[in-house]
């Protein structure tokens, strides 16, 4: 106990306040490794919130509900993929469409499920693990989704390392003139990383109605999905350090979430404020430490891609 | 087998012919998802585009027209000059709020003190606000490289936590009995933005809306300045061939858009909304981004689109009252209308060509 907060309840909490922004934040990477920049992921999530929640409330069953919210995220990253891809629109723009809309159209499912209670999503049981002191409630007491998400950044990471497919779509990413010369079908593998951004977004979403809140109101991702975006920055592109900078993240809310309840003489709004102000911080500190070139993007990245010219 | 052939230059017919075939592919979308929530879509489509103009009760539905479009073609005008120099300033629901809270923060503190040059103070004051809220953005993005997107935008949920902070800390009214929310301005003369014309619906923001219109207008299309934004925008090399200061760009575009927003946000908070609470703003700094889309990045095109956004406003909430349609469907529609404008721009800069016909 420092102050009134327990540091093992923190840093249990901070894997759950984590999870959400880190699911997002990897499948953004895989889209903008793709050279593709979505800036849709808030409403990819809030989708994935109402779509998950929806679907978990109805079926009874969380792990339907996750796939429904994976699904739904996906559903608006195709079109956002149609719009951008086949259609060729401004890449900022229709992310920001894609945002607007879908804050629109989660709040108009979810009427029905203000004040539901989703089915409940159980912690995994991994027997003597969690009975570890300090360890145990840190690290091993949480539900499967918190697992996924770890597992999904070393896949990924591996993905793009290790395996020619993640050899074509970083090509893709870099410059997709070159890589349609060489035959590699960038509208397709476009379409592909953005699906699965979507999906994880989706994912993430679900897990914020579903595990972190647990219940479905009205713009519940409060910029998530923009940390998640500013994530990806900040992590360079690269997957390692998504997982660190999810986990900032995640750490400056718990600890935000538990000044409030130990009940500190500091306004609720202004402490609500932090994890916004950090994100910020957190950028301006990375550029400043790299300089303008070092944290490059991918050099496709936002650029339409058609063939004939 | 369909295939596009970009065009040599965007085509004008269709520059100007997208925004009206989205507002109809909106309308036929929007009817099927009206008839999806169990409505009527004809009605619905009607009770948005045709009741608040020419139905019943029309006079105070036309009076609100300007009410909402002001500040959206106020913000719109100054987005659409940065859009234009590929600058993104999508955080101008934050400098909208800072602005009102700016305003509103000078006439709570000299009340009940009354001075004519008390408001024309506030609207300073609204400016600067929003000013340096988007200079910091700004001044990041010029100085380290720091994406203008994400800083504008994570700095609006600051501006909210911000405002709910005043509206329920230091702009609380001392005599409201514990209840949030500031003294009302409207009960203020001197800080009081007042319908100009009874029945109009015209205040303040309305003639400083249409000001910034012209003024955009000399700015983007007679003006060398305007050149050079839209240069910037379109050929980033050969504008700093042509002598375009980018850093220089950024922080004007910037702070202009920010202080246009900021007045905004202090002509609402003194007009029409009267009040600091913690939710005043009504995500006008979004919509403008629909607007200023919708209208080509153009002011003449701003202005009809403002008008157009303010329609569905209002229409919403007459299909809400009169067929219960959830306001929330509104939102959808408008993200819709955005949607369907930027994929039927395809056709602008592309010819579509069919094998073998060609």
């Amino acid at each position: 106990m420092i102050g009134g907060i327990d540091l093992t309840t923190l840093a249990a909490m901070l894997m759950v306040a984590s999870t959400p922004v880190l699911l997002a934040a990897i499948g953004e990477l895989i889209a903008e490794r793709a050279g593709v920049l979505n800036l849709g992921v808030e409403g990819m999530m809030i989708c994935g919130a109402v779509g998950g929640f929806a679907i978990a409330v109805m079926t009874g069953s969380p792990v339907l509900g996750f796939i429904g919210g994976a699904v739904s995220g996906a559903a608006l990253a195709l079109l956002f993929a149609v719009l951008t891809q086949v259609f060729l629109s401004n890449q900022v723009a229709t992310g920001l469409a894609l945002t607007l809309f879908g804050l629109g159209l989660s709040a108009l499912l979810g009427k029905g499920f203000e004040g539901v209670r989703p089915p409940a999503t159980a912690k995994l049981d991994l027997g003597p693990l969690s009975d570890i002191p300090v360890l145990g409630p840190v690290l091993f007491s949480h539900d499967w989704v918190v697992y996924l998400s770890l597992v999904l950044v070393v896949l990924v990471w591996g993905f793009l390392k290790y395996t020619r497919a993640g050899l074509i779509l970083r090509a893709v990413g870099e410059s997709h003139d070159a890589a349609h010369a060489l035959g590699y079908r960038v509208i397709a593998v476009r379409f592909g990383a953005l699906t699965f951004g979507g999906a994880c977004a989706g994912l993430g979403g679900a897990y914020l109605s579903l595990v972190r809140v647990p219940q479905w109101t009205e713009g519940m991702t409060a910029g998530v999905g923009w940390i998640a975006l500013a994530i990806v920055v900040f992590a360079s592109w690269k997957p390692q350090r998504v997982l660190v900078g999810a986990y900032l993240f995640g750490g400056i809310t718990a600890l935000q979430l538990q000044l409030q309840a130990a009940g500190y003489a500091i306004p609720v709004h202004l402490l609500s404020m932090a994890p916004y102000i950090i994100t910020i911080l957190a950028l301006v500190v990375l550029s400043a430490v790299h300089g303008r070139n070092a944290q490059a993007g991918p050099a496709a990245l936002g650029k339409s891609f058609h063939a004939s010219s | 087998m369909i295939t596009l052939v970009k065009r040599p230059q965007p085509s004008q017919f269709w520059s100007w012919a997208t925004p009206i075939l989205a507002v109809i592919a909106t309308m036929i979308a929007g009817g099927l998802l009206f008839a999806a929530l169990g409505k009527d879509p004809i009605e619905a489509i009607k009770a948005i585009f045709w009741d608040p103009i020419l139905g019943q009760n029309a006079g105070y539905f036309r009076s609100q027209l300007l009410v909402k479009a002001g500040p959206l073609i106020l913000i719109a005008c100054g987005l659409a000059i940065g859009f234009r120099a590929g600058i993104w300033n999508i955080g101008a629901e934050g400098q909208y709020i800072i602005g009102a809270i700016c305003g509103a923060w000078l006439a709570l503190r000299v009340y009940p003190a009354e001075s004519a040059w008390l408001f024309p103070a506030m609207i300073a004051l609204g400016a600067l606000g929003g000013l340096l809220w988007a200079l910091i953005p700004a001044v990041l993005k010029v100085t380290l490289g720091v994406s203008e997107i994400l800083v504008s935008l994570m700095l609006v949920y600051v501006a909210e936590n911000l405002l709910a902070y005043v509206a329920f800390g230091p702009l609380r009214n001392p005599d409201g009995f514990g209840m949030p929310g500031s003294r009302n301005l409207q009960q203020y003369d001197a800080a009081h933005n007042p319908e100009l014309i009874a029945g109009t619906g015209m205040h303040w923001g309305v003639v400083a809306a249409l000001i910034a219109v012209i003024f955009t207008y000399i700015l983007l299309h007679r003006h060398i300045a305007g050149f050079r934004i839209r240069v910037a925008g379109e050929a980033p090399r050969a504008a700093l061939f042509a002598g375009v200061v980018p850093t220089r760009l950024v922080v004007i575009c910037l702070g202009l858009s920010g202080a246009l927003a900021g007045v905004a946000g202090l002509f609402e908070v003194a007009g029409p909304s009267g009040q600091i609470t913690d939710s005043f703003n009504a995500g006008y700094g979004f919509t403008a981004i629909i607007v200023a889309f919708l209208g080509r990045l153009h002011p003449v095109g701003i202005l009809l689109a403002g008008l157009l956004m303010a329609l569905t406003y209002i229409g919403g909430d007459v299909a809400q009252l009169r067929l219960q349609l959830p306001p929330a469907a509104i939102q959808c529609f408008q993200g819709m209308l955005l949607f369907f404008l930027l994929g039927f721009d395809v056709l602008t800069n592309y010819r579509v060509k069919f094998a073998g016909a060609a």
